[in-house]
């Protein structure tokens, strides 16, 4: 056995939980896993069968901590864990899996397959058999705090502009104040509007907010590719600055895996629980619309959808925040079939669009989100995460489809009421 | 041997030794599980982790309807086989003596001409997933030959039982005796196969449950 593979098998035995052997025991290979996940649904390539994608960790579970696998090893009739194996699996547990979780809410024995994926990650990455490009992304995210390599200054530049254009000021390290706001790089660079539109609810809705010139970076390289100690090391950031600044609620952006590590791996990476709330953008908004704080002026007559990103939805519990919110500035919202906790994946979530060699598999997944879109025919399309945003417009355009992709913050604060401060 | 030597020894020793094997076999594979442990979750809860798992013990029996389009196949045959398996094994009256002999404890059979045909809707269900398994495209790929035994082994006590009961090939203690072995057989492999999914299946959705539940979504 190889040093990586060495080193595979014991992280990966580090990671076998009670649930992980609860989860193998229970497999029955029934596929229905199969039917819940859009690569296999789009390629109809049996191997990217969820729980096909466990196998390396499977094989380590059988082996390490049942009687019959041990036997069976002794035997040497269940061979080890080979470098080959590790090889061949990598395009499975990074380039085709988004970590969305569909296949968790349909395996019948009830197998959180998404869960089992993030730990043999862990095993993948510590062998060195994460994809490069994942590996460059969270290189830069620890050294330049940023997995798109955006720094200070370049968020300071961004911010001038907004409030040249805006008139609106965008408070920056301010002590005591109610939300510290955390953004993505793909915000900063590529929808910057989107901090203009929460300088502009937040004024409306006379809370106080800031942003850290210590940690404005919201995402995660870290559990995306599978680095529980690098992911551990950019929530502490975030967790300083917190402190620092004294706030009471840390805001997620309009990003999807952010609040996944930041809500609800936060705690549990850096080993200790928060002093204080981890809130989705929309679970905020949403809070502020039913204390009567948020007043729109209009209503969107188009035809509008929403696509539930899988980290901050089925995973993430905010499923009727957003709903009620499009309700505030639409009279003309349709549901997507399989919308909300069972909604489709984008295709690139969990690092996917982070890795290039996905893009193509990326792009031909989209089919099953842009089958969806077909079903309702919206004239544009609502979402909650740059990173959804971007890979469906990319979508869209390889399959010659004219939608707009709206950020709901963003729409929301088009539609204010600018004549009220609530 | 003579029919009524096998039918005193698969009653006797035979089905001690298989008893023995499952409950003990059993005991190992939960301990297995439950000794990993699982790390306590810091993230503030939305929800009950306690609920959520007790909830999605009950809620993965019934698919969203999405599922149910996409795997109709899988779900009805395998409703059909699991519901006719407890309908054989837990309701026909010779059965039942079984149990209480084991455990003291008694309820009312259905009439043998139903058990019968469950037994006949049954095994013609479990042609039917095995026909699938191996025309199907991703469960040929999942599938190992301990797919095709367990498959074996779940399939042959209902036929040897079929047979016993209209007297089919054998003297009535040989098919008797056959059938007791033949469920001997399938008693042994549970606690070390797929088949075990029948016991650690709860603890499994109780975990898919519990993470959900913490998250506020219902799973």
């Amino acid at each position: 056995m190889s040093k990586a593979t060495e080193r595979a098998t014991q992280v990966f035995k580090e990671q076998i939980d009670a649930p992980t052997a609860a989860f193998f025991s229970s497999c029955v290979s029934c596929g229905m896993c199969a039917d819940a996940c859009l690569f296999y649904t789009e390629t109809g390539d049996p191997k990217y069968t969820p729980i096909n994608k466990l196998a390396p960790l499977r094989k380590v579970w059988f082996q390490e901590y049942t009687l019959t696998g041990k036997l069976l090893k002794l035997a040497g009739i269940s061979k080890p864990l080979t470098d080959q194996d590790l090889t061949d699996w990598e395009e499975l547990v990074y380039d085709s899996c988004t970590m969305c979780g569909r296949c968790s809410m349909v395996c019948p024995v009830g197998n959180d397959i998404a869960y089992m994926i993030r730990k043999m990650r862990e095993g993948f990455a510590a062998s060195g058999h994460a994809p490069e490009s994942l590996v460059g992304a969270t290189r830069r995210a620890v050294e330049i705090g940023s997995p798109m390599g955006v720094k200070l200054p370049a968020l300071q530049a961004q911010i001038r502009h907004l409030e040249e254009d805006t008139g609106l000021s965008i408070p920056m390290d301010v002590k005591g104040v109610e939300y510290l706001c955390m953004l993505s790089s793909m915000e900063i660079m590529n929808f910057p509007e989107y901090i203009g539109a929460i300088a502009k609810i937040f004024k409306h809705a006379g809370v106080s907010w800031t942003l850290s010139s210590e940690a404005f970076e919201a995402t995660n390289s870290g559990i995306q590719i599978g680095v529980s100690e690098i992911a551990a090391e950019l929530v502490q950031r975030i967790v300083d600055a917190a402190e620092k600044l004294k706030v009471n609620t840390v805001i997620s952006p309009e990003c999807g895996h952010a609040y996944t590590a930041l809500r609800w791996e936060g705690p549990n990476l850096v080993g200790k629980r928060f002093d204080f709330e981890v809130k989705h953008i929309l679970e905020v908004l949403d809070e502020l619309r039913a204390a009567g704080k948020i007043k729109t002026k209009d209503k969107m007559s188009e035809r509008l959808t929403y696509h539930d990103p899988c980290q901050i939805a089925r995973r993430g519990g905010v499923l009727e925040q957003p709903r009620k919110l499009i309700r505030e500035f639409s009279d003309n919202f349709v549901e997507m079939p399989d919308a909300g906790a069972m909604n489709w994946c984008c295709g690139a979530g969990g690092g996917v669009s982070s890795n290039e060699r996905a893009d193509e598999i990326r792009i031909k997944v989209f089919q099953r989100k842009k089958d969806q879109i077909d079903a309702v025919n919206p004239d544009a399309l609502v979402s909650a995460c740059s990173n959804c945003r971007i890979h469906i417009e990319d979508g869209l355009e390889e399959y010659h489809m004219e939608l707009p992709v709206l950020s709901l913050t963003e729409t929301l604060a088009e539609h204010l009421d600018d004549s009220v401060e609530t | 041997m003579t029919a009524t030597e096998w039918l005193l020894w698969a009653r006797g020793p035979a089905f001690e030794i298989a008893t023995v094997i499952l409950v003990m076999g059993i005991i190992v594979r939960l301990i297995e599980i439950l000794m990993l442990g699982r790390k306590e979750n810091l993230a503030a809860p939305k929800g009950s982790a306690t609920t959520g798992g007790l909830r999605t013990i009950v809620s993965r029996s019934v698919p969203d309807s999405g599922t149910f389009q996409r795997s109709t196949f899988t779900i009805v045959a395998g409703y059909i086989f699991h519901i006719g398996l407890f309908v054989v094994i837990f309701l026909l009256a010779p059965h039942i003596l079984v149990f209480s002999k084991l455990t003291g404890l008694s309820w009312p059979a259905l009439p043998t001409t139903i058990v019968d045909a469950f037994a006949v809707i049954t095994i013609l269900a479990l042609i039917a997933v095995l026909i699938n398994r191996l025309n199907n495209k991703v469960k040929r790929y999942l599938s190992g030959p301990m797919d095709y035994i367990v498959w074996a082994l779940t399939t042959l006590p209902l036929i040897t039982g079929y047979m016993a009961f209209h007297r089919i090939g054998f003297s009535g203690p040989m098919l008797i005796a056959l059938h007791i072995m033949s469920v001997e057989l399938l008693m042994i492999a549970i606690p070390f196969t797929k088949l075990s999914h029948a016991f650690t299946l709860f603890l499994a959705r109780f975990y898919n449950g519990a993470v959900t539940g913490i998250k506020g979504v219902q799973s």
